[in-house]
């Protein structure tokens, strides 16, 4: 161990990069579960030696979730489904979008976001999960849409201090939040617009397509969140939001990142417009907020400035845990970037692989 | 009935490595059923948690596809043989 790990989720399977603690270069190991589209990934620091976690899509063999203890050398899965419905709910898992290890004090406890609209979760460290029936039974589950990508749950935030409280965000459902462990589910978009609706009706309880939410252990009541149409924040919770677009070339986009060490720094990666999903004048920027959304700034160098027509996807945006904590992105392209100081610049880290659609990064050892 | 499960040489992996599987079964659906049982990490290939065939999987006894006989329905008779196929449509 004590090395730097990256996890990168593609259109066709899972890479493993490895690099120092310095993460100044990195090797790419070939490519595992071949042919399977990769959203879900996720990390499990808690263990003395990490588990990491795939959820894995085969358009010919469906959908699982699969871990690895060897820090990805090897993967492998149990004999039953470690992720699906219960026969009397009528549905069957297509994608595991998320995977997110619980608190620290409570070590075996992980989630896992899925499409159809779900909560999962573990009590034995992300090897056999159970429907979490409290949001699945949940009133407005049937009014609830699929976003572009699909009916996903695609963002859980536990609350970083209190185990009964957990919020999770689904496309095109919203966010939800709970405060008693997962029984009873509440939606928290006040102030989160949905454009599509008639004007007076824009403002609505849920049916938001929220993108992305991010939080910090310092601020735990802060939230932010990147929509379909609007950047906010929250300092309640989810009780209220308000918009935090001043500076941006553009309200669209996935990803959202909060500084592991620093809760007022967020990144984003804007696109044009849902019309138009490509970067605002065919620049590659990063944006940073330094006060949590009060002003942006583009971020470009050692990024492609002219005719760049690649996305970052929601979960393609990432941090290691490093004093100097590394920031990852990868693109549709097929390319992964790294930064060591914040953002202020950009190194190549891979290129020519298939679409990125996750990133994950962490030190070990 | 006594019959055989072929497996394409991409699931033989789930199965120990064997690429037949003897089933004993009235249906075919019956075949998948008892395949849970014994390899239930290769029947949820097959699958979902619903009981429905995963929609780039056909299932061909002996030269017929089931689709166009009673589906998972299909009776078995002693010695048929019975073949997973994933299809080109899945790409």
């Amino acid at each position: 161990m004590n090395e730097a790990l990256l996890l990168i989720g593609t259109s066709k399977g899972v890479i493993v990069a490895r690099s120092d603690r310095t993460r100044q270069s990195w090797e790419l190991e070939p490519l595992q579960l071949m042919m399977s589209s990769v959203y879900g990934l996720g990390i499990d620091r808690r263990r003395a030696t990490p588990r990491l976690f795939a959820g894995a899509t085969s358009e010919h063999w469906g959908p699982s979730l699969f871990h690895s203890d060897d820090l990805g050398r090897s993967w492998s899965e149990p004999e039953a489904a470690p992720v699906a419905f219960p026969a009397d709910s009528g549905v069957a898992l297509i994608r595991i979008w998320q995977v997110e290890p619980g608190l620290a004090t409570q070590p075996d406890l992980v989630y896992a976001g899925a499409e159809p609209h779900a909560l999962f979760r573990s009590l034995d460290g992300g090897l056999t999960f159970e429907l979490v029936d409290g949001l699945f039974n949940h009133p407005h589950r049937p009014q609830w849409e699929p976003g572009g990508g699909g009916a996903c749950l695609h963002t859980i935030v536990p609350h970083p201090t209190d185990p009964n409280r957990l919020l999770v965000a689904l496309s095109a459902g919203g966010v939800y939040r709970t405060r008693d462990g997962g029984s009873n589910w509440e939606p928290a978009n006040r102030g989160i617009q949905a454009y599509w609706l008639p004007e007076e009706q824009r403002f609505p309880e849920f049916g938001q397509c929220v993108h992305k939410v991010g939080t910090h252990p310092a601020k735990p009541d802060r939230l932010l969140a990147q929509n379909h149409f609007g950047v906010y924040r929250s300092d309640n919770y989810g009780d209220s939001w308000e918009a935090i677009e001043q500076g941006l070339p553009s309200n669209f986009g996935f990803p959202l990142l909060v500084h592991p060490h620093q809760p007022e720094t967020v990144y984003l990666f804007p696109l044009q417009a849902d019309s138009e999903r490509l970067p605002p004048e065919r620049r590659c920027r990063v944006y940073r907020s330094r006060d949590a959304g009060r002003s942006w700034e583009g971020l470009t160098k050692g990024l492609p400035q002219s005719g760049y027509h690649a996305i970052v996807l929601r979960d393609a945006l990432c941090a290691d845990q490093g004093d100097q904590a590394g920031i990852y992105f990868g693109t549709r392209d097929g390319e992964v970037y790294s930064s060591l100081d914040d953002g202020d610049s950009w190194q190549l880290l891979a290129s020519h692989l298939p679409d990125v659609l996750a990133v994950r990064a962490a030190l070990v050892g | 009935m006594i019959a055989s499960l072929h497996l394409p040489a991409v699931l033989r992996s789930s199965a120990d490595g064997q690429g037949e599987l003897p089933v004993s079964a009235a249906t075919v659906g019956g075949a998948l059923d008892e395949l849970a049982r014994s390899w239930p990490q290769l029947e949820r290939r097959l699958r979902d948690e619903q009981g429905m065939v995963r929609r780039h999987i056909r299932i061909y006894l002996d030269d017929t596809d089931i689709a166009g006989l009673q589906g998972l329905a299909t009776p078995l008779k002693e010695g048929a043989r019975v073949h997973i196929i994933p299809m080109v449509s899945g790409g």
